[in-house]
């Protein structure tokens, strides 16, 4: 079995001249990387590298932001046989006292040997990395592509399948970082299903504005069609946020057949763009926009359908997938040139007997399918004891597969306890009917707001250090919000004032300590009385109580 | 213009963004860089001045190099109009 290096060697020294990226960052005008210029660009990278002294295997941290200087050192590394893992940028809102901490904390977990950024940012990343593994900090600047390929020593040809390729880490809040280690083998294994699930052919298009830190951007939108040779138009999750119309312009121009969204996304262009951003625009040649990453929603899809349908989009180009960073991506794929199934469920029997009974009338929930496992993937549904269950019988579900990670970047601990008996527990739940998956929840209280995964516990504890605020005696949580088709963070905070200026003044401490603190921004931070808060009989925060206590207060507020 | 502009937008602000109708924003409080407004928000904002104002104001055009205030925004608001 071939590894990256060789795939990318064979691929963009064959086609010089073939289209890897058109990359479309801010105002700009697209910037074409052909085949050449992308080897150059990494070998440029490579040879910084190899003179910095990072041998094959070492781990390599990219902190740069979405552009070409990101694209190059990341195939730099892997064709030098290195180990790239993308770090999210700094923002504008986020303290740099907590980036540096939430880095070093990085640093010591990961071990790298390098860490790739610009000159602006020396100082900082040098201040975190003192007294680290950390052997070389390299420039972007200072780095420009190699004159020549050829002659330049591609190490990364010399390894095995079953050596890691990339770390990919999770994308919580919490300072103490997992890396998901992948191989060579489990990438291509994923990449190899993957295209035949999605029908990959010469001709397709891929168009995505995700960020590279994440797994449906980095393998989705960047290392499936750079190794299979599809062009891929690449805009920035920052200008996306701003000018949501950018996708649909890039699709229409470019003929793009391919894009990848989390749920909130569908409602965001939805309702975010303009009329007059959308004249001529056809979007005809979209075959496939795939909702992943977080729960999706019957209602995103209708709104999304409705809102383009007049601009060219077809309704059975909604599809939808299932994925984690642990199988590498994909775990299944639906909706492939045949519409998302739809299995329409009695609610009752749904919420209280954990079961997916099919109905049509009474109160039903309308549950989007997630497809089926994709080829070389095994999905089942566990109970509490772990036992398999039957079809339509919600419970945890776990899967196994030849693309599984390699393990938790040396923490050995995380990947023992993550699996059963050779099956990757996810902590999703969900159930299987006819063959489909679909997904309902977490098992644990994980918010995942567009896409992006958030740790109740740690905003807790962040708003914890707030003066007036006491320990243990705050909740965060999620609420779905149906209009932007995702979760609310809600934080509910204990106060002995009952003055509603003084009350104030800490809802607005703790959003900022939040925002600054996290990058999570709190869509209601609620005050409250003291004793609010429901704890558990062991003295720990029961989330869910606390969430229902809030709705119900809400609810009767409103009537 | 100015001084009826900013309750307008602090009223959006509060009521749609903060869903806090009765809070109160003062003219130079920091609104982007305290993370009061995340840049989800800033497309809503800037189509709310359009229709409000009847004003251009395109995509990426909010931002954190063009104001952070309500003072600021109002005044970017006048200039437009002017």
């Amino acid at each position: 079995m071939p590894t990256l290096a060789h795939l990318l060697q064979q691929a963009y020294l064959e086609a010089p001249d073939h289209t890897v990226i058109e990359l479309i960052t801010g105002k700009r005008s697209a910037q074409t990387i052909t085949g050449r210029d992308f080897m150059r660009g990494a070998a440029g990278y490579v040879e910084a590298y190899r003179t910095a002294g990072i041998e094959p295997g070492d781990v390599v941290v990219l902190i740069l932001q979405h552009g070409a200087p990101l694209i190059y050192a990341f195939f730099g590394a892997i064709l030098r046989g290195a180990i790239p893992s993308i770090m999210p940028f700094l923002t504008e809102k986020l303290s740099p006292e907590k980036y540096r901490r939430d880095l070093a904390a990085l640093l010591t977990v990961t071990k790298p040997a390098a860490i790739v950024t610009y000159r602006e940012f020396e100082p900082e990343v040098r201040a975190a990395a003192e007294n680290s593994s950390v052997r070389a900090i390299l420039i972007d600047e200072a780095i420009g592509p190699a004159a020549e390929v050829d002659g330049i020593t591609l190490a990364g040809l010399a390894l095995s399948p079953e050596d890691i390729t990339l770390l990919q880490h999770s994308s919580g809040t919490t300072g103490l970082q997992k890396g998901v280690a992948l191989s060579h083998q489990a990438v291509l294994n994923q990449l190899e299903s993957y295209s035949e699930a999605i029908r990959l052919k010469p001709g397709d298009v891929i168009v995505s504005w995700l960020p590279l830190y994440h797994d449906m951007g980095l393998i989705a939108g960047f290392i499936l069609p750079i190794l299979r040779r599809i062009p891929l138009v690449l805009l920035s999750p920052f200008d996306w946020v701003r000018a949501p119309h950018m996708l649909l312009q890039a699709v229409a121009r470019y003929h793009g057949t391919l894009t990848w969204l989390p749920n909130f996304a569908y409602n965001f262009c939805a309702q975010k763009i303009r009329q007059r951003d959308l004249e001529g625009v056809d979007l005809s040649s979209w075959r496939a926009v795939i909702n992943c990453s977080e729960p999706m929603r019957y209602e995103s899809h209708q709104m999304f359908l409705q809102r383009f349908a007049p601009y060219g989009l077809r309704a059975d180009a909604l599809a939808a997938c299932y994925a984690m960073a642990e199988n590498v991506f994909a775990v299944t794929q639906g909706g492939i040139d045949e519409p998302v199934r739809v299995d329409e469920i009695d609610s009752l029997a749904f919420f209280k007997e954990r079961r997916a009974v099919p109905a049509t009338s009474g109160e039903t929930i309308k549950m989007l399918s997630a497809g089926r496992p994709i080829r070389n993937v095994r999905v089942r549904v566990l109970d509490e004891q772990r036992s398999e269950l039957p079809d339509r019988r919600i419970g945890e579900i776990a899967l196994n597969s030849d693309c599984m990670l390699t393990g938790y970047f040396h923490r050995d601990d995380l990947t023992a306890q993550a699996f059963h008996e050779g099956w990757y527990l996810t902590g999703d739940l969900g159930y299987v009917a006819e063959g489909e998956v679909y997904v309902v929840g977490r098992k644990k209280d994980l918010i995942i707001v567009g896409g992006k995964n958030v740790y109740p516990g740690d905003l807790e504890y962040l708003a914890s250090e707030v003066e007036g605020v006491s320990p243990g005696r705050v909740v965060a949580f999620g609420v779905f919000n149906e209009h932007v088709g995702t979760e609310d963070v809600v934080m509910v905070a204990e106060a002995d004032t009952a003055d509603s200026a003084e009350r104030q003044r800490l809802a607005d401490a703790i959003r900022e300590r939040i925002t600054r603190s996290s990058d999570v921004t709190l869509r209601k931070v609620h005050i409250v009385g003291p004793r609010w808060v429901l704890k558990t009989s062991s003295g720990k925060t029961a989330r869910a109580a606390n969430r229902e206590k809030y709705l119900a207060e809400i609810a009767e507020r409103q009537d | 213009m100015t001084t009826d502009l900013i309750p307008s937008l602090a009223k959006y602000i509060a009521a749609e963004i903060l869903s806090q109708p009765n809070r109160k924003i003062g003219e130079n409080e920091p609104l982007i860089s305290s993370g009061l407004i995340d840049s989800f928000h800033l497309v809503d904002l800037s189509m709310f001045v359009e229709q409000t104002f009847s004003v251009r104001i395109d995509d990426s055009e909010l931002n954190t190099s063009t104001f952070d205030t309500l003072a600021q925004l109002a005044e970017l608001i006048r200039q437009r109009q002017a």
